[in-house]
């Protein structure tokens, strides 16, 4: 009888400065999340992060990378090349917000509207999706996100390590303190 | 486990099989795609959202898969029908194969049968030879991601460039 091996995942993708990061460049604690835009668990999470950056701002930031499981969510592809298009105008974060806001408005049309409302030239950014310009950077994150042990979405790794808990507040505070204090 | 030996080890020649792989009764197993590496998904059923998660994953990581040239094929005790239903709706196009009828044979002559009638989750991959060169016993409610798959076809990889070299 075999007994299950566990293994723990580590993150192989180490932080750069080609990543998205909200928070204090010397936190203490690095959040990177792997994420789909259209996923309903990664919008769950969403506001509990948003909260626990406010609550640990001195302590705690935030890497996005992109994790669409295209598959089953069809929009995903496109909103992440979307936040991608932003972030090349360095308004990543603010499409990132707002996609996690209406995830039930990522349909094209009411994406550009959402590209709009965020700043941005709707019709350039368009473009820009439709020539796949932005699919490469997706399909790398993607990939380090396969190799590092990412099993769904959302994935956290905190400090490094594959985060197998939950995506509450709680969750996420202990979390984020334990690795603190590690 | 109804084997006693546990989860198939690496260095042993994977057992031949058949099963559905549609509802038509086209049958596919390992051996139709010797020359490539092969990766055997067993997981205990279609439709429980862990599971849907593990296979979807696969799905979406087809690019890397085929960077290796690697066929993926899930195997659960599911019908056929459960399984394109499944796939369906999960966008899923690699095969899934129904261990059905002997309920569970292939999964027993694995080492990945578990007492409550399903397919353990286990992770099987075989090169090209059809030699078992790494397997993983993963908890039930734990997707085992596909990190250990791609660590398994690099090893394949590297050791074939030696042979070669």
């Amino acid at each position: 009888m075999s007994t299950p091996l566990q293994v723990t995942a580590r993150l192989r993708d180490p932080v750069t400065t080609d990543d998205h990061i909200r928070g204090p460049a010397d936190a203490a604690v690095t959040i990177v999340e792997y994420g789909d835009f259209q996923c309903q668990f990664c919008g769950a999470a969403y506001p509990n992060l948003h909260e626990l950056l406010r609550q640990r701002a001195d302590t705690v930031r935030l890497v996005y990378r992109y994790f669409p499981i295209a598959n089953v969510h069809p929009y995903a592809e496109r909103a992440a090349e979307t936040a991608e298009a932003a972030g090349v105008r360095g308004r990543f974060w603010e499409m990132h917000d707002w996609l996690y806001e209406h995830q039930d408005q990522l349909d094209p049309v009411h994406l550009s509207l959402g590209v709009e409302q965020v700043g941005l030239p709707p019709d350039e950014l368009n473009a820009e999706v439709e020539n796949r310009a932005h699919a490469d950077r997706v399909r790398r994150d993607f990939v380090g996100g396969i190799r590092s042990g990412v099993n769904g979405t959302p994935t956290l790794f905190v400090n490094g390590i594959r985060h197998d808990g939950g995506y509450d507040l709680p969750d996420l505070l202990t979390a984020a303190d334990a690795a603190a204090n590690a | 486990m109804s084997d006693p030996n546990g989860l198939i080890q690496p260095g042993r020649t994977a057992p031949g099989f058949t099963l559905p792989a549609t509802p038509d009764g086209d049958l596919l197993g390992p051996e139709q795609f010797r020359g490539r590496p092969v990766v055997l998904a067993f997981y205990p059923a279609d439709w429980s959202p862990v599971c849907g998660d593990q296979m979807s994953l696969y799905q979406s990581a087809a690019p890397v898969f085929a960077q290796y040239q690697a066929v993926v094929l899930g195997v659960s005790v599911d019908s056929i029908w459960s399984h394109r239903a499944f796939a369906e709706s999960r966008g899923i196009e690699f095969p899934l194969l129904a261990d059905f009828e002997p309920k569970g044979e292939v999964a027993r002559r694995y080492g990945a049968y578990m007492p409550n009638g399903e397919a353990a989750r286990a992770l099987v991959v075989l090169d090209p030879a059809g030699k078992v060169t790494w397997s993983y016993l993963s908890p039930p409610d734990v997707n085992p991601g596909a990190d250990g798959i791609f660590d398994a076809l690099d090893q394949l990889a590297a050791d074939r460039k030696v042979m070669a070299g």
